[in-house]
């Protein structure tokens, strides 16, 4: 359980960085953040990167803040930074505990929000947490900057749009409506295991009916995503047991379920409906 | 270390009995401690290891350069070749490197050497292997099949070796049976997970051609006699070491072909060499266990008094048997212990251990115990249903309670407690009002349970007991040195190898009380075959019994040669010598001297004893018993959830008789790591095989033991029955919470699931498992609807 031989550089600014990558990354070159996913692979061999870019030592790339309608993420920020509030706005109890849940402690001091959605696991807390409230990605390359919709940005387990020179800079997050619900439900067998499901859910109450349903769920597909049919169910109807089950049952029809030693495709929707339901009850506490 | 108190067993101030902190921790718990991985070496070794279960070797092709070592060149090593002379046990060999085929995915086919581990596997990593893959045998039943592939021509049919045991007359009594319970249980495999996987460093010393070989065992000296009779070298030219070893739990009493490797590389390179096995390699292919299909019957009369048992055993023992008990030691095991707790004269068993393409099984805390308490766990509350009588009531009805009994299968229990414990368990647990609050919370949609296990757990078992086995290595006594120093401080030499038990503590207190000295005057030397008595090491429940005893044996000869000299240097009758706070005194006067000055005098003025006296303060004891019978009670109480399978274990309680406790604190910690890891086999821990072979669960995020955060708090009581077949009066308790654990959890859970019509009778009940029967219970439902 040795990586293979590698050469770490560390560049001190954004652009030093992002020419190393335009050089290295054909070279088998990848950046390290938190490493915490990364290292391990490397370990396992399962990842053999000849060259790594360490980004930890970028000024800048550390930025939290808000403009009024969006959370900017900058990426070195850790996992542990969203345990207190982050912004003056809903999101960032939604944030606070959303965090809770990804794995233990000591990974949170390191691991990165910006890393999760570039590693891409399927049961990443906060790739369901991009997905579902839709984030925007800035991708930055020696070739220029674009920004890419979470709905566009997963493209399967450990797979994302972004160019192999490309870093992901910083993520958007939009801030929620002052009067906005949030709920989330993860299912793992011990603490701090990557979840077998996840779910959470957003929305709004105007006349005693829902509105602006956002059903996310993470852990079930490849990549997390909303599920219309479920927020279909949803909206338009008061919140309460009966809505709850309908749009868990739709969530759990909706998807195409990955299947593992431990849950095969009937186990995988049993989890949904159950998590995406917790979610919903969670809403209301 | 606080002052001695009056003890428990009144005669005069006592260190047996009392929670005296651990003289190993200030070490460990300061990073002292010392590991084999701790030290350097020139070559380091790292295994490449087959990625087929079963195939033909062909060419093994090495980088130019490389140092690669294979099976060619190990022609002079023997074969690891374990033996019974019973049952049926058919001798199978296993190479150091695997020869001509490969039979389990892991197995080490190629050694590199190289001088850093890094640089080790950057080369293993370039070494081709040319496997021809065959379609493997991975499941027992499967390798049962007529006309399956046969895994070593020894053995036809695959099976290894077979146990069968019918007792007289027992084709009536079972015709006369007012009600037959039946049970198929299934067992998944698992893996041990010691903290520290396996490590070993062997270094060849050119003064004298001697190497030693430190490595993380719980049988150095076995080690030493194994390796030695392999490589065909004198035992005295070997040295073997075991340092601080992070756990064992049965995993590190087995042979490994990679140790004996070590030794060979070392006198081949004439250098010092190392190999510390990483987590993957560990939970791949070191041993694993527990893999058995359990079929079991109970045969009641109308009052529910159970008149016979039928059993059938199949456990897969993987592809090689392990040295020294034998893969017989979980089939034969199961046999021999089936009847447990339980009063039944009448008999019959079937018990197979079978080979198969997958990791070999050796021992884990508790062997066949975990899963035939289980299997008959469940079946006492199936009949409990069966005769609608309460899960307790039936156990009352069936446990043993005269003594001595001898079991259908002839093994002698000696006094225990199985009803006052069980008694006790329900007393502290509050059943009743548990019934109430299962019955308030399933109006809710909360499914909670109760579980009930009652167990005996066979401990401290000398030499008789494993030659019934047939055993070609016979292990069973024990010998300790116990000397004074001329300075007036003890050493013990012991030849059990503990490796977290805490027995350097519980070893001084029993000298202390002997000898009349405090215990951190007393050390505890083992582990190093120079050092330490020949010896057997540390499992299957047996050291502070069986050490514990040798030491009291040299402990009282000490005794008595220091009153001897005491005698001669107060000039006082020996009945007027008492030892007390490190002096021996004349009693009714003020006429002392020191144990120092005792010492100091038996070794430089030895004339003045004339004759009368030997020389010097060393004593020896050996003591090898026929073995004690611990018992316990464990109740879960597990709450369920019916949506995701998720199953929380809200309170545990124990109720246990170890008989005489020699320190409390370590007693219980015995108890809460064995239940930990009784938990972990009852809901998460599985090595899960696919179809070809490969293991699914190869690193801790997969493979799953328990964190502190699934573990409840755990209540402990105790009762104390001494021993009759113990000199110190203490029975074993290492393996108990393991025993217990499974069997209490399933119970619990079955009891959750009781509104739905459905069981479960499989280890580990994971999520999924759970899910799936209560979906059949769902599918049925809607059946009728
Ligand atoms: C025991 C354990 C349990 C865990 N449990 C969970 C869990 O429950 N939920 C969860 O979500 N995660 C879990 N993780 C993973 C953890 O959250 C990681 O921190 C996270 O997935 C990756 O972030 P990182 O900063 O550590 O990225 P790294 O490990 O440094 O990198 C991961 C990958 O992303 C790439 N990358 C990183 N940053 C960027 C960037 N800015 N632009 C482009 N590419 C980039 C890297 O090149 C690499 O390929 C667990 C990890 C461990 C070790």
């Amino acid at each position: 359980m040795k990586p293979a031989p590698f050469v770490r550089h560390v560049p001190r600014t954004l652009q030093q960085a992002l020419a190393m990558l335009s050089q290295l990354a054909g070279q088998d070159g990848r950046i390290l953040a938190g490493g915490q996913s990364l290292v391990p692979i490397m370990a396992f061999r399962l990842a053999k990167p000849a060259h790594l870019i360490d980004i930890n030592e970028i000024a800048g790339l550390d930025r939290l803040d808000s403009d009024g309608t969006a959370l900017t993420i900058g990426a070195r920020v850790r996992h542990a930074a969203f345990h207190g509030p982050a912004v003056d706005n809903p999101l960032a109890a939604l944030l606070s505990y959303v965090a809770r849940h990804i794995a233990h402690y000591p990974i949170r001091m390191r691991g990165t929000f910006c890393g999760s959605l570039a590693h891409a696991d399927p049961a990443s807390e906060w790739c369901l947490t991009a997905a579902t409230l839709g984030a925007t990605m800035i991708a930055k390359s020696q070739r220029g900057e674009r920004e890419i919709a979470a709905a566009d940005f997963f493209e399967g387990i450990m797979s994302t749009a972004l160019a192999e020179d490309e870093l992901l800079a910083e993520v958007r997050l939009p801030l929620l409506a002052a009067d906005a619900k949030f709920g989330f439900n993860e299912f793992s067998r011990r603490a701090g295991d990557f979840a077998m499901a996840s779910s959470l859910v957003t929305y709004r109450v105007a006349d005693g009916k829902i509105s602006e349903a956002r059903i996310g769920v993470g852990g079930a597909e490849s990549s997390p995503r909303r599920i219309e049919e479920a927020e279909s169910a949803l909206n338009g109807q008061p919140p309460g047991d009966p809505a709850f089950r309908a749009a868990a049952l739709a969530a759990s029809d909706a998807v195409d379920p990955l299947e593992d030693h431990q849950t095969n495709a009937e186990y995988r929707r049993d989890l949904v409906r159950a998590v995406v339901r917790r979610a919903l009850e969670h809403s209301l506490t | 270390m606080n002052a001695p108190t009056k003890g428990s067993h009144g005669d005069a101030l006592k260190w047996v009995g009392r929670a005296i902190r651990r003289l190993e921790d200030p070490a460990l718990v300061t990073g002292q401690g010392h590991f084999t991985a701790d030290l350097a070496a020139t070559h380091w070794v790292r295994f490449v290891r087959s990625p087929n279960a079963a195939g033909t070797i062909g060419n093994i092709k090495a980088p130019d350069g490389a140092l690669v070592i294979t099976a060619a060149d190990l022609k002079a090593v023997k074969k690891i070749t374990p033996m019974l002379h019973k049952f049926e046990y058919k001798a199978v060999g296993q190479p150091i490197l695997a020869e001509d085929v490969v039979r389990f995915v892991g197995e080490a086919v190629a050694a590199v050497v190289a001088s850093s581990e890094e640089e080790a596997e950057d080369i293993a990593d370039l070494v081709e292997l040319n496997i021809d893959a065959s379609m493997p045998l991975v499941d027992s039943r499967d390798a049962l099949a007529n006309g399956a592939p046969q895994i070593h021509i020894e053995a036809p049919g695959n099976v290894i070796v077979k146990g069968t045991v019918k007792t007289p007359g027992f084709d009536g009594v079972w015709a006369s049976a007012a009600k037959v319970v039946k049970i198929d249980a299934r067992s998944h495999r698992q893996n041990a997970t010691p903290m520290e996987a396996r490590a070993a460093h062997a270094a060849y010393d050119r003064t004298n051609g001697r190497v030693t070989l430190t490595c993380t065992t719980q049988m150095p000296h076995l080690m030493r006699t194994a390796i030695a009779d392999l490589l065909g070298m004198r035992e005295s030219d070997l040295r073997v070491i075991a340092p601080d070893v992070g756990g064992g739990f049965g995993q590190k009493m087995s042979l490994c072909s990679e140790y004996v490797l070590l030794v060979w590389l070392a006198r081949k390179l004439k250098s010092t060499v190392a190999w510390t096995e990483d987590r993957r390699e560990n939970l791949i292919a070191s041993f694993h266990s527990r893999d058995q299909y359990v079929t079991l019957e109970g045969a009641f009369d109308k009052d529910a008094k159970l008149l016979a048992l039928r059993a059938d055993v199949v456990s897969n023992v993987g592809a090689y048997s392990c040295f020294p008990t034998t893969c017989g030691v979980e089939p034969l095991m199961a046999m021999a212990e089936m009847p447990g707790p339980y009063d039944v004269r009448h008999y019959q068993c079937l018990a197979r251990g079978v080979l198969t393409n997958t990791c070999t099984m050796a021992a884990y805390r508790g062997v066949s115990r975990p899963i035939i308490t289980f299997t008959i766990e469940r079946l006492m509350d199936k009949a409990a249903k069966a005769f609608a009588l309460d899960p307790v009531d039936i156990r009352r009805r069936n446990l043993i309670d005269k003594f001595p009994y001898t079991s259908a299968t002839g093994l002698v229990y000696d006094e225990a407690t199985y009803k006052e414990t069980l008694d006790m368990a329900v007393h502290e647990i509050g059943v009743p009002a548990f019934r109430a609050r299962q019955k308030e919370a399933r109006a809710r949609g909360r499914y909670l349970g109760i579980g009930f296990a009652t167990f005996s757990e066979r401990t401290g078992y000398g030499s008789p007991a494993f030659a019934a086995r047939g055993m070609a290595i016979t292990p069973g006594w024990e010998t300790v040195h116990v000397s004074v120093d001329p300075s007036g401080y003890v050493e013990a030499r012991i030849g059990s190898s503990p490796h977290g038990q805490g027995l350097r503590t519980t070893l001084a207190q029993i000298i202390a009380d002997e000898l009349g000295i405090p215990p951190d005057l007393i050390k505890v030397i083992h582990g190093d075959t120079d050092t330490a008595p020949y010896g057997w090491g540390t499992f299957a429940s047996r050291s502070l019994v069986i050490s514990g005893g040798a030491t009291l044996i040299a402990a009282r000869k000490v005794r008595a040669k220091l009153v001897k000299i005491a005698s001669h240097m107060l000039e006082a009758a020996e009945n007027d010598i008492v030892l007390e706070g490190g002096h021996a005194k004349v009693a009714g006067t003020d006429r002392t001297v020191s144990i120092a000055s005792m010492a100091r005098e038996i070794y430089t003025q030895a004339h003045r004893f004339k004759g009368e006296l030997e020389p010097g303060l060393n004593e020896s004891g050996t003591y090898d018993p026929p073995g004690t019978f611990s018992n316990a009670c464990h109740v879960a109480i597990v709450d369920l959830d019916p949506d995701t399978g998720f199953v929380k274990v809200e309170r545990y309680l124990v109720a246990e008789d170890a008989g005489r406790i020699i320190n409390p604190m370590i007693a219980d910690g015995q108890v809460h790591g064995g239940v930990a890891q009784g938990i972990g086999n009852a809901l998460l821990e599985e090595i899960v095989y696919d179809g070809d072979g490969g293991i699914l669960t190869a690193n801790l995020a997969d493979y799953m033991p328990p964190t502190a955060h699934e573990m409840p708090n755990i209540e402990l009581h105790h009762i104390e029955t001494p021993s009759t077949q113990s000199i110190t009066k203490a029975k074993g308790l290492g393996e108990g919470g393991t025993i217990g654990a499974p069997a209490a959890v399933l119970n619990a859970i079955n009891d959750a699931l009781t509104p739905f019509n459905v069981e479960i009778d499989i280890i580990p009940a994971t999520p999924q498992r759970i899910r799936a029967v209560l979906r059949e219970a769902e599918q049925a439902k809607k059946k009728i609807a």
